[in-house]
């Protein structure tokens, strides 16, 4: 039972990739000993910027032989007069066999002739060294290259390969490359070959003393790192940014930390910019003081045992003060034309090329968030328009400053800084001022599902009509989201309009919006490349729809069937849709409910059938001589308790309305107790099936309770 | 000073330092290309030379205009005019990595006393339909150097590929002598007297008339025409050779023996490729001065480049089948010449 090591000695691999490959990597070396029958112990990997290495324990050295029986020619084919025939003679040869070695096997056919072979199981050096080229080979990679021949593709070059079973070389090639048993150490630290004595733990070893640590060792000793240089600031703390330590974890494989510290000045710069700079341009940690305050230190990850001469914390010191330097010019520069000076600019600032510039784009925003506030405004949302006009207007000029030429992701951002330290118009009050400043902040927000929507609902306007205005117009040109790809992260821009409408709880039904939002597209150059109305809407609702029920499910955890019922009942209203829901889930639990889905299910299919026949109910239910008691019962109850219901839905008072709709279950219960609905009499099958009909639209307005998964009953 | 170093390099010499490591791996020395380019990576040393199978390694150091880069000289760290070392190695030794870092020392730097880190950057050139993979290195934070595996130049697949490292010449000469501002960086120092001319005595003029003259005074309709002309004149090249090799036989009136004589191969070769190639980065230069000048709108931006990428395309594409012509032998086999082992075993080549 030997030990198997692969280790892929790689140039540098890029940090983002590192950790989906090293688990396709052992995913798939799994998959190759389950497949070959070689499966043994724990399977563990180790990874660092320069390697991916799976390790076996205890793997077969070799397939087991499998014992099987051929079965050849029947016995009166095979012998005559009890001596073998030709026919019997080949079987033999082919199954590599003496003819006198064959034995003869009762079948519920007869009696035949069969051979027993043996298939030597093969070792697993050769099933190895023969199957692990092809997976290494399709290891997905975002972007790969080739640097001899082009049929020979990996992420980097792949500089050595290291392939054991317990001390001996498996005779593996991969991309021109021999496995052997020579890895290599740390670039500077251990700048040497090591040779790695067997497969199993002494792996990990061998390259720890050549200062190459694990995955999990990396990590650790980065924490403890950045809290020791820390503490050597009192009261100071390092913020915690995950992103950011899986970032450098995978770019180092002998990390150290050291705290490196720039000039107070800077701090007058805004947080938001000093961060940015340090974290995704540095990759630094930034440091808080004991109030949450951003102090004028940084932390630097190294991928190297320490500073004994304080020259590496010198030279990112040096590099973050000129970082800093230009982003404080930017800044500065930046102040010498307006924000609404530059919306002139934006004429030069393509959006999309077939949908015009930025400043195309910002009128359509506008008139779209004015035609929204008016919406709005109708369903009691006063919109400030002062605030909102200004904010649209200004929302995308900041794409024309230095800073966010810089800083790409800080857009928005800066626009609502710059329109905080700008004076926007005089006539303005200081508020209205602030207002517009947060709503151009905050105006790409939410980036996520878990991240915040606007503060404001100036704020959160903006940030559906800009949404809504792109979505719009790249489902007009039909640039459609499609599994992976979707370059314009369309389905974040559609999941943070949902979210916004939901939680500020705002009377927006999608079609309109989009439909709007189109509209802001009539008469431009663009609109002649627009695919047809009908197949715009359908889309964007077939879009939506898959956003709202993300959204129901993902971010506020209801159940499928619940989501399903409630979204067939209507998908548009997304507000509406999340109180459904939640009413719909307090009553779900209870016996009455169960009972209902059932029923509404089984009408569902008998009106169904129906249709299928060619049964059309009448068109109305209406009481005759043949109506059963039940019948009557069933329709006294909804022409009693039908409007009762509709009044609460209609004030969207929805758990009233359910809990009033639970009383139905009796009088239903004992209409399918004792009445046939299919029965031959066309005049009485028509009219009860014009009743199931009626009871089945006025119970779908809330949800359809057909879709609910109901206990014991399919 | 850089404490690293007591005594840093001057500017002159980082680049001789440079350019002696490079000459001594094999690499020719060339001079910069005297035709205005955004990038060392433009110049026909590299545009050209890393099309087709025919190993080559050179060196070279490439002033490089950025116009819409300018900030009149007032900024310590940004220039419309930087200065490139740039190394091709085609096609790239297995030790690529290695040697790269053995250039570092050469000039001075101990990397066992930085923080040394191969991050991953991927280069595209739109205009030239060129890209590779590779990373920024970085020391200590600063990014010293682009290096970049070519997969595709000019439209067309590498093969062999090449390895491209620009050092990045302002950064790492102002690490060294530790000046916080590009201005200040001592370009030369007398021997005999000690007396120092820095970085700023010698381009800080270039900086600001530069700017001057790509944000303010550069006449849009007159960039425009220049524009037209050299796209015009490229354009006629490349489309006669697309009519007919022959139509580059030689225009005396020996043009027809001398055409029957040798079949399509010489009139081939006198295709002036290089002349077209110089017209285009023409093109690829008045285009970012009406960039800079603002003078280009959203509809005509995306046009334009791709009006210089076709002329790049078809540029690329005339070179390649002159080197064909060119290498009658084995024209897609770069292997025989380097079966070879050299004599500097460093720099035996990844196809060995």
């Amino acid at each position: 039972m030997p030990d198997f090591l692969l280790e892929i000695g790689c140039e540098e691999i890029p940090a983002r990739m590192i950790d989906a490959a090293s688990q396709e990597l052992r995913d798939r070396v799994v998959a190759l000993l389950s497949r070959e029958r070689l499966s043994g112990g724990e399977v563990t990997r180790f990874d660092t910027p320069r390697r991916l290495a799976v390790m076996a324990a205890g793997i077969a050295a070799s397939q087991a032989d499998i014992n099987e029986h051929l079965t050849g020619p029947s016995v009166n084919v095979a012998y005559k007069n009890g001596q073998p025939t030709p026919a019997a003679h080949a079987f033999a040869k082919k199954a590599g066999v003496e003819v006198a070695e064959l034995e003869r096997i009762t079948t519920p056919k007869g009696e035949y002739v069969a051979a027993k072979v043996t298939k030597k199981g093969r070792s697993a050096a050769e099933i190895l060294a023969e199957g692990l080229p092809k997976e290494l080979s399709t290891i997905y990679w975002p972007k790969n290259m080739y640097w001899r021949k082009p049929n020979e593709r990996f992420v980097r070059p792949v500089r050595w390969l290291v392939a054991m079973l317990d001390e001996e070389t498996i005779p593996l090639e991969f991309d021109s490359i021999r496995a052997g048993k020579t890895s290599r150490g740390h670039r500077i630290l251990s700048n040497v070959t090591v040779t790695i004595p067997a497969a199993g733990l002494v792996y990990v070893d061998s390259l720890r003393r050549a200062h190459v640590l694990g995955r999990e060792e990396r990590e650790h000793q980065i924490r403890k790192g950045l809290d020791a240089a820390t503490r050597t600031v009192a009261g100071a703390r390092w913020r915690e940014d995950k992103a950011l330590l899986d970032t450098v974890v995978n770019l180092t494989e002998f990390p150290t930390a050291i705290l490196g510290t720039f000039d107070q000045q800077f701090l007058v710069l805004p947080e938001e910019v000093l961060v940015t700079v340090m974290r995704d341009h540095q990759k630094y940690f930034a440091v808080e003081d004991a109030n949450g305050k951003l102090a004028p230190h940084f932390l630097a990850v190294l991928n190297t045992n320490g500073d004994p001469q304080g020259l590496i914390r010198h030279g990112h010191e040096r590099v973050l003060r000129a970082r800093f330097n230009d982003a404080r010019f930017f800044w500065e520069t930046d102040q010498k034309r307006s924000l609404l000076e530059r919306l002139d600019s934006l004429k030069h600032v393509t959006f999309q090329k077939d949908l015009g510039s930025y400043f195309d784009k910002t009128q359509r925003v506008q008139r779209l968030c004015s035609w929204l506030s008016e919406v709005l405004k109708q369903g009691e949302v006063a919109v400030r328009p002062g605030v909102i006009h200004k904010a649209a207007c200004l929302a995308k000029t900041d794409l024309t400053t230095e800073l966010v030429k810089e800083f790409t992701e800080l857009q928005g951002i800066v626009g609502g800084l710059y329109a905080r330290a700008q004076q926007l118009d005089p006539t303005l009050p200081e508020a209205t001022r602030l207002a517009i400043a947060d709503a151009v902040y905050d105006h790409y927000k939410p980036e996520s599902t878990e991240d915040d929507v606007p503060r404001s609902l100036e704020g959160a306007v903006l940030s559906i009509g800009d949404k809504a205005d792109t979505i719009a117009g790249m489902f007009a040109l039909g640039l459609v989201p499609s599994g992976s790809k979707d370059p314009f992260a369309l389905r974040r821009q559609a999941n943070g309009i949902v979210k916004i409408i939901a939680e500020r709880k705002l009377p927006l039904r999608l079609s309109e919006l989009m439909r709007d939002a189109r509209s802001g597209y009539h008469r431009s150059q663009a609109e002649k490349k627009f695919i047809a109305g009908e197949k715009f809407s359908e889309s964007i609702a077939t879009f939506f729809r898959e956003r709202l029920e993300f959204y129901l499910k993902e971010v506020c955890g209801y159940a499928y069937d619940v989501v399903k019922a409630v979204m067939n009942a209507d998908a548009d209203d997304v507000v509406d849709a999340v109180q459904r829901a939640e009413a719909l889930k307090q009553v779900l639990h209870m016996p009455e409910f169960q009972a209902i889905g059932a029923a509404c299910k089984r009408m569902r299919n008998i009106l169904r059938q129906a249709a299928e026949k060619g049964i059309e109910p009448a068109a109305r239910f209406q009481l005759i001589p043949q109506s059963a008691d039940e019948e009557k019962m069933l329709a006294a109850y909804l022409e009693r308790t039908g409007p009762r219901v509709e009044a609460d839905r209609s004030r969207k008072e929805y758990l009233p309305a359910l809990l009033l709709l639970a009383t139905a279950r009796e009088p239903i219960d004992r209409f399918f107790d004792k009445v046939m609905v299919m029965v031959e009499d066309e005049h009485v099958r028509a009219n009860r099936l014009a009743l199931l009909r009626t009871v089945l639209k006025e119970f779908s307005t809330i949800a359809d309770f057909s879709e609910m998964v109901t206990e014991g009953k399919a | 000073m850089n404490p690293s170093s007591s005594n840093p390099l001057t500017f002159q010499e980082l680049i001789l330092r440079l350019q002696t490591f490079w000459a001594e791996r094999g690499c020719v020395l060339q001079q910069p290309y005297d035709v205005e380019v955004g990038a060392g990576t433009m110049a026909p040393e590299t545009f050209l030379r890393v099309l087709g199978p025919k190993p080559y390694k050179v060196a070279y150091v490439q002033p490089s205009r950025r116009p819409a880069d300018g900030r009149y000289g007032e900024n310590p760290n940004r220039l419309f005019k930087h200065m490139q070392l740039q190394v091709i190695l085609k096609p790239p030794p297995e030790n690529v990595q290695e040697l790269y870092l053995e250039s570092l020392a050469a000039i001075g730097i101990d990397l066992r006393l930085h923080d040394i880190k191969f991050e991953e950057d991927n280069w595209e050139a739109p205009t030239l339909s060129a890209w590779g993979v590779g990373w920024q290195v970085m020391l200590d934070g600063l990014e010293i150097t682009q290096f970049t595996y070519f997969q595709q130049c000019g439209g067309v697949d590498l093969l062999p590929i090449s390895a491209e490292l620009t050092y990045g010449l302002e950064r790492i000469c102002a690490f060294l002598q530790d000046v916080d501002s590009i201005y200040d960086i001592v370009w030369a120092r007398d021997p005999e007297t000690g007396s120092v001319v820095k970085y700023g005595d010698i381009r800080l003029a270039d900086e600001l008339q530069f700017s001057v003259y790509n944000f303010e005074a550069a006449d849009v309709e007159k960039t425009w025409e220049h524009f037209r002309l050299y796209e015009a004149e490229c354009k006629a090249l490349i489309d006669r050779l697309g009519v007919s090799e022959k139509a580059w036989q030689p225009e005396t009136g020996a043009g027809k023996e001398v055409a029957a004589k040798t079949k399509n191969v010489p009139e081939l070769t006198r295709f002036p490729v290089l002349a077209a190639y110089d017209l285009c980065l023409k093109c690829s230069h008045l285009f970012n001065i009406l960039d800079a000048r603002g003078a280009i709108s959203v509809t005509e931006r995306v046009g334009v480049i791709a009006r210089v990428r076709a002329l790049a395309v078809g540029i690329a594409k005339a070179w390649v089948d002159q080197q064909k012509a060119d290498l009658p032998a084995s024209p897609d086999e770069p292997e025989p010449a380097q079966k070879k082992p050299q004599k500097n075993e460093k720099l035996v080549p990844a196809a060995i």
